[in-house]
């Protein structure tokens, strides 16, 4: 069985169309994740996995249970660390994760014993008797992670789990969550709009953008499809670039909006000197040359035709008449 | 059971996150005891009509319901502080059903308010009232009866409202007058007649009249009287809160 298995899973917000015939299978113990970039329909995808959003149409199965029909089951066997804080300042850690079990029905001893083990895991043992507002913004997370699985749940999902942290704390976070997924034997979903971070910690990743599933596959592959280097060339005279179509090593090529011309090849060592010799012996006047291996983000341009952190800056209004704009004149 | 932890626990946060905050359980004494002290020394000299008693006596009943009144209402006002703080979600998720979350939250508020209350009636000690401690456990279901009135009340406002702002415009319309037209700092005997329906809505008016016959032995309207609305605003407040609880969380 599936951990996840989503059915034409779609949500329309009056006209605007956020999650779009979405098709997913996530396998048991696998740790998924779901990247775009902001408003791309991450958290609307979450948000109906997690049963609190109802899609428009087209259904998921959680763990067997389907989102509609029977939201407590699947309420019981997932976990779910949101995007925004939620826990509650005023009270101590302890607190928190204890009143976490009771709202899920757990037992005191049975919860107490499986805190032990989670506050271990994620290392916040001797801050379980402060108050969470005296936490820092990593500890806060982390404890929220522990939080969503004291109920033992099967699926947990994490959406953007270290938006805001620096990046040595988002490191340690990673470290916590690839321990977690690996001694709990869980299923973790989650979203993301770092490309380090779903390399680091997906098994296999679906690009989403604009509502629809562009990409699906193991980081290796998505990287793979589209060579394993990428040589950027500037050129005097751009026009001339069509000619380096023609050569057999080359399996890609774009013009950026600066006019570099990028090829994407398997052995970029290797290629640079034929591609000189190649300019030299056609009259095409290269003025520089860089050398870069290919990483999520190129897969990601490719994909969706622009960088994902320009649009991290875009704001939700101007965001919101792309889309509409777009979904107009493309889709 | 599960229904009953959840209620459990959502009750052990509200209480636990009251004994956490000290400033808040002193500064709502404090605002009692300016009450009964200030308010209290500086009236007992005018002469109401109809009461032939010290005025500090009269006023103490007041104040406890007054104290029901603010503590009972801003109970309501963790709903926003939740939304404002995220910690909704966590509770909204959680698979337990929407009248579970009122109760608990209804029996933490009711909690605060009673135990605040309380400390109120002991104060009478230091002010000089006789209290007939023999009616406690009568006292304590008035308590109850009023606090959850009026947690539930807030609950349902503030299930409505997204912002703290909103809450208190809102608040300031109702709490302010609930407060004087319930009888709590002056005799009911001497109102001009328009105030007197306003007066005979308002649940706060049986709570008070309940609380002055219970500790200090004076009436105004009839003890029997005031437990049946106080019984039956509980009930109908408790389900207008669920209700609103389903229809907005």
């Amino acid at each position: 069985m599936n951990a996840i298995e989503t059915i034409n899973l779609t949500k329309r917000f009056n006209s605007l169309t956020a999650v779009n015939n979405v098709n997913i299978s996530v396998k048991e113990g696998e740790v998924f994740g779901l990247l775009g970039p902001n408003g791309a329909g991450k958290t609307t995808t979450l948000s109906m996995l997690c049963t609190i959003l109802k899609p428009t149409s087209g259904t998921a199965l959680v763990n067997g249970f389907d989102v509609v029909k029977n939201p407590d089951d699947v309420r019981r066997s997932i976990g779910i660390v949101f995007q925004d804080p939620s826990l509650d300042n005023r009270l101590t850690g302890m607190d928190n994760l204890r009143i976490h079990a009771a709202l899920y029905g757990m037992p005191d001893d049975t919860a107490i014993d499986r805190i032990e083990r989670l506050v271990s895991l994620v290392g916040l043992e001797d801050r379980m008797q402060h108050l969470v507002k005296t936490y820092s913004g990593g500890m806060r997370r982390r404890l929220e992670i522990a939080r969503g699985l004291v109920h033992t749940p099967k699926v947990l999902f994490l959406d953007e789990p270290t938006l805001g942290l620096d990046p040595q704390t988002r490191a340690k976070v990673w470290e916590y969550i690839s321990n977690i997924a690996k001694s709990e034997k869980i299923t973790v979903i989650l979203t993301t709009h770092y490309m380090e971070e779903a390399e680091q910690l997906c098994e296999r990743i679906a690009i989403i953008d604009y509502g629809k599933i562009v990409a699906l596959d193991t980081p290796h592959e998505l990287t793979r499809k589209i060579g394993n280097e990428v040589i950027t060339l500037k050129l005097v005279n751009t026009s001339q670039a069509d000619a380096f179509k023609k050569l057999d090593y080359v399996s890609g090529m774009k013009i950026g909006e600066n006019g570099d011309v990028s090829l994407s090849v398997h052995d970029g060592a290797e290629a640079i000197p034929k591609i000189m010799n190649f300019a030299l012996e056609n009259n095409i006047k290269v003025t520089g040359v860089e050398i870069q291996k290919v990483t999520l983000n190129e897969v990601f341009m490719h994909y969706v035709g622009r960088e994902i952190r320009d649009e991290a800056e875009k704001d939700g209004r101007l965001q919101t008449l792309r889309y509409q704009l777009r979904a107009r004149g493309r889709i | 059971m599960t229904e009953f932890r959840a209620i459990k626990a959502l009750w052990y946060r509200e209480v636990k996150a009251y004994s956490n905050d000290r400033p808040r359980i002193i500064s709502s004494l404090v605002r009692s005891l300016l009450w009964l002290v200030i308010f209290g020394s500086g009236f007992s000299a005018a002469r109401f009509s109809g009461l032939d008693m010290n005025y500090q006596e009269f006023l103490f009943p007041g104040i406890i319901g007054m104290s029901l009144l603010f503590t009972s209402m801003f109970a309501g006002i963790s709903v926003i502080w939740d939304r404002e703080f995220g910690f909704l979600k966590e509770i909204v998720v959680a698979p337990i059903s929407r009248s579970s979350m009122l109760l608990g939250r209804v029996l933490g508020g009711a909690t605060i308010a009673m135990s605040e209350a309380t400390l109120i009636l002991l104060l009478s000690f230091v002010i000089g009232v006789q209290v007939n401690w023999i009616n406690l456990p009568f006292i304590l279901i008035t308590m109850f009866l009023i606090s959850s009135t009026l947690v539930s009340i807030g609950l349902t406002v503030a299930s409505f409202i997204e912002s703290f702002e909103g809450f208190n415009t809102i608040m300031s319309f109702v709490i302010m007058p609930m407060f004087f037209l319930s009888g709590a700092i002056f005799p009911f005997g001497n109102m001009p007649s328009w105030m007197k329906p306003l007066v005979y809505c308002n649940p706060l008016s049986y709570g008070v009249d309940a609380m002055r016959t219970l500790i200090i032995g004076v009436t105004y309207l009839n003890i029997y009287l005031d437990f049946a609305v106080l019984g039956a605003c509980t009930l109908f407040t408790l389900s207008l809160g669920s209700r609103a609880f389903k229809a907005r969380m």
